[in-house]
């Protein structure tokens, strides 16, 4: 049980500057999900935790220790990686034994904890295999029981669900959250799916180009995001944007764009009444924007034309045309729409999200 | 799936595969009978009445027999069984050291290492023997086995090392992080993880390493000169041939008994070494 704090951490390659000024603190049992594009920085910085990178500058402190010379046998971690990294002439029951034999346990020790961790994992009918002889989820389970049985002090996971298919990354994305609860050990996990970044973390840290872009809990990385980057990261499918200009007095301001115009409510007025007459991006999540009705007030409503609709079964995805923008609105299984329709969208005003043009910080 | 006419498989496959056995066989067959050919048989006349050229008539072990007692044929096997296990054991040692750093550690000019231990390989011995003919006269070796059990790592260890950096290279560089991770020093990870899962490319480079040294001529007929000193295939062809008289049947006896440990230790290890050459591992 440990903390983990990352003091203005850095990572150079010879050309590429892979981690810039990485400063995160991350709690005792607290579960945080490093999320981002390939090429962010997130494996490096979780490699730099593990030991298996070197720093270039800053700091890495586990618990009360700063390791940053220390080897990795000696920071007290597990790993997980993306392809499990199973040790192929070993055993289910070796392999997950070996960390511990490495540090010298009794054998009645090990017995013990293989047997608790493979009974965690539902894995005991499978530790006199070989990974061979595994599929893929058993594997998947095998390199998690391999991390557990250490009990370390943080748990890292690299793209661990990676090379699942679909099904079974859901089920094994239930599965590690409902681990950590029961484990409560400080565990930092990388991946490039945002929705196991959403589901997963107590607390989420996106980044890109080795820069970290937000870092807060998945709800409020949704309703709050820090800039256009992130508002187009978190969310499937993503945000729309448009870019619009900032139109009209105090009372009666509006984002105007090339065939859109949107009111801008009252709550959000102060924030824009600096940029009246420039140019700024507009933010709309595909599930604020529905089909007016009569309660919808005219001003934060818009034509549009049918482009694609796409059936979900619980929902339709519309993807829609406003002058040359293209929108995607996520309306009701009901609706009975053809391709090339005229539709009046209606904006959920209070949710609409401003970005500056060249910062792309949210305003 | 395409549906192959049978005599498509003839003609693609079973000839040329029939044509291609029985030509790389059919020297090992002529050494099998000849050996085995009384003199009589050998050194009659092509036209002569029974002449079987392809068959022997009377097989007789009597050219065993000399080779055993009236040359140092056996001194030959032990000296080049010796200094074959030896040299291969010292290049494989250094060439699973190197192959090991060249395909996983970072340092400065790695890469240019490597290619300058692939020219070394290149250099024909023909010309390398002149040097090295020098450099064994100076440390006085010339005419003991350790002339050879030194100068043959200087292809060996080139080819080794190549070979098992190309093996290592297909094991996943997690599985020793993991093992690093798990509480091991790197060291012990190459030994603990790396080496146990390498054994396949470590045998085929064992094998191909033994081979070499025990098939190598032109060193060993340089370096090397009183009789019982020497290995099988110079033993053999200088021994065996007295000025312009060749002693066929002792000369395939010879070869005969030199090739079958090596036959030996292929058909030992074949299935390693076609994993060691085709290589990988899934983690």
């Amino acid at each position: 049980m440990a903390q983990v704090l990352m003091k203005d951490l850095n990572k150079k390659y010879d050309e590429v500057h892979a981690v810039k000024d990485v400063n995160l603190h991350i709690r005792d049992k607290e579960f945080v999900v490093l999320v981002g594009p390939s090429g962010c920085g997130k494996s490096t910085t979780l490699r730099m935790v593990a030991g298996l990178e070197e720093i270039t500058a800053g700091e890495i402190a586990i618990g009360d220790r700063v390791v940053n010379d220390l080897p990795p046998k000696d920071r007290d971690i597990a790993m997980v990686f993306q392809n499990y990294a199973l040790y192929p002439h070993m055993t289910v029951y070796d392999n997950m034994a070996f960390g511990l034999k490495m540090r010298k346990f009794a054998k009645a020790e090990i017995q013990k904890r293989v047997g608790e961790a493979a009974e965690i994992l539902g894995i005991h009918d499978l530790l006199k295999r070989k990974p061979r002889q595994l599929s893929g989820g058993q594997r998947q389970r095998v390199a998690v029981g391999r991390a557990i049985v250490r009990h370390p002090q943080v748990f890292l996971f690299d793209e661990p669900l990676s090379n699942l298919d679909a099904k079974l990354r859901v089920q094994m994305r239930v599965e590690l959250k409902r681990l950590h609860d029961r484990l409560e050990t400080t565990a930092i996990y990388v991946t490039h799916d945002q929705v196991e970044a959403m589901t997963l973390g107590d607390r989420v840290v996106v980044m890109k180009d080795g820069w970290i872009q937000q870092v807060g809990e998945p709800l409020e990385l949704y309703t709050k995001p820090a800039n256009r980057f992130v508002a187009g990261f978190i969310g499937s499918p993503a945000m729309n944007f448009a870019d619009v200009t900032i139109q009209g007095s105090d009372g009666n301001m509006a984002a105007q764009g090339t065939g859109l115009k949107v009111g801008i409510p009252p709550s959000m007025a102060g924030r824009l009444a600096p940029y009246k007459g420039q140019r700024v991006t507009l933010g709309i999540r595909p599930e604020d924007l529905h089909l007016a009705a009569g309660a919808d007030q005219a001003s934060y409503t818009f034509d549009a034309v049918v482009d694609v609709v796409e059936p979900l079964g619980s929902e339709i995805l519309l993807d829609v045309k406003a002058g040359p923008n293209s929108l995607v609105a996520r309306v009701e299984p009901s609706v009975r729409l053809k391709v090339h329709d005229g539709v009046r969208l209606a904006v959920n005003p209070e949710r609409l999200h401003f970005f500056d043009s060249t910062s792309e910080k949210a305003i | 799936m395409v549906i192959e006419r049978p005599w498509k498989r003839w003609v693609y496959f079973y000839i040329p595969l029939t044509v291609f056995v029985i030509g790389t066989l059919f020297p090992f067959y002529w050494m099998l009978i000849t050996a085995i050919r009384p003199d009589a048989e050998l050194y009659r006349s092509w036209r002569a009445v029974n002449n079987a050229p392809f068959w022997t008539l009377n097989p007789t072990l009597e050219h065993f027999r000399d080779l055993f007692n009236k040359t140092t044929f056996p001194h030959w096997l032990w000296n080049t069984f010796f200094i074959a296990v030896i040299s291969t054991g010292i290049s494989l040692f250094c060439g699973l050291l190197a192959g090991y750093a060249l395909a996983r550690l970072k340092f400065p000019m790695a890469g240019a290492l490597g290619t300058s231990i692939f020219v070394t390989y290149l250099v024909p011995p023909t010309l390398l023997f002149i040097p090295l003919a020098d450099i064994i006269r100076n440390f006085q070796l010339g005419n003991t086995p350790w002339a050879l059990i030194l100068t043959y790592p200087t292809f060996l260890i080139p080819f080794c090392t190549w070979l098992l950096m190309g093996y290592f290279k297909t094991i996943p560089k997690e599985l020793e992080e993991c093992a690093r991770i798990d509480g091991a020093t790197r060291f012990g990870a190459m030994a603990r993880i790396i080496f146990p899962i390498a054994v396949p490319g470590i045998l085929s480079a064992g094998i191909f390493a033994f081979t070499l040294s025990w098939n190598e001529f032109i060193y060993a007929l340089v370096f090397l000169s009183s009789p019982e000193r020497k290995t099988v295939p110079v033993g053999v062809v200088s021994e065996m041939i007295r000025g312009d008289i060749y002693f066929w049947g002792q000369l395939m006896a010879g070869a005969l008994l030199g090739s079958i440990p090596v036959a030996l230790v292929y058909s030992f290890f074949v299935e390693y070494y076609v994993t060691g050459l085709t290589g990988s591992v899934k983690g």
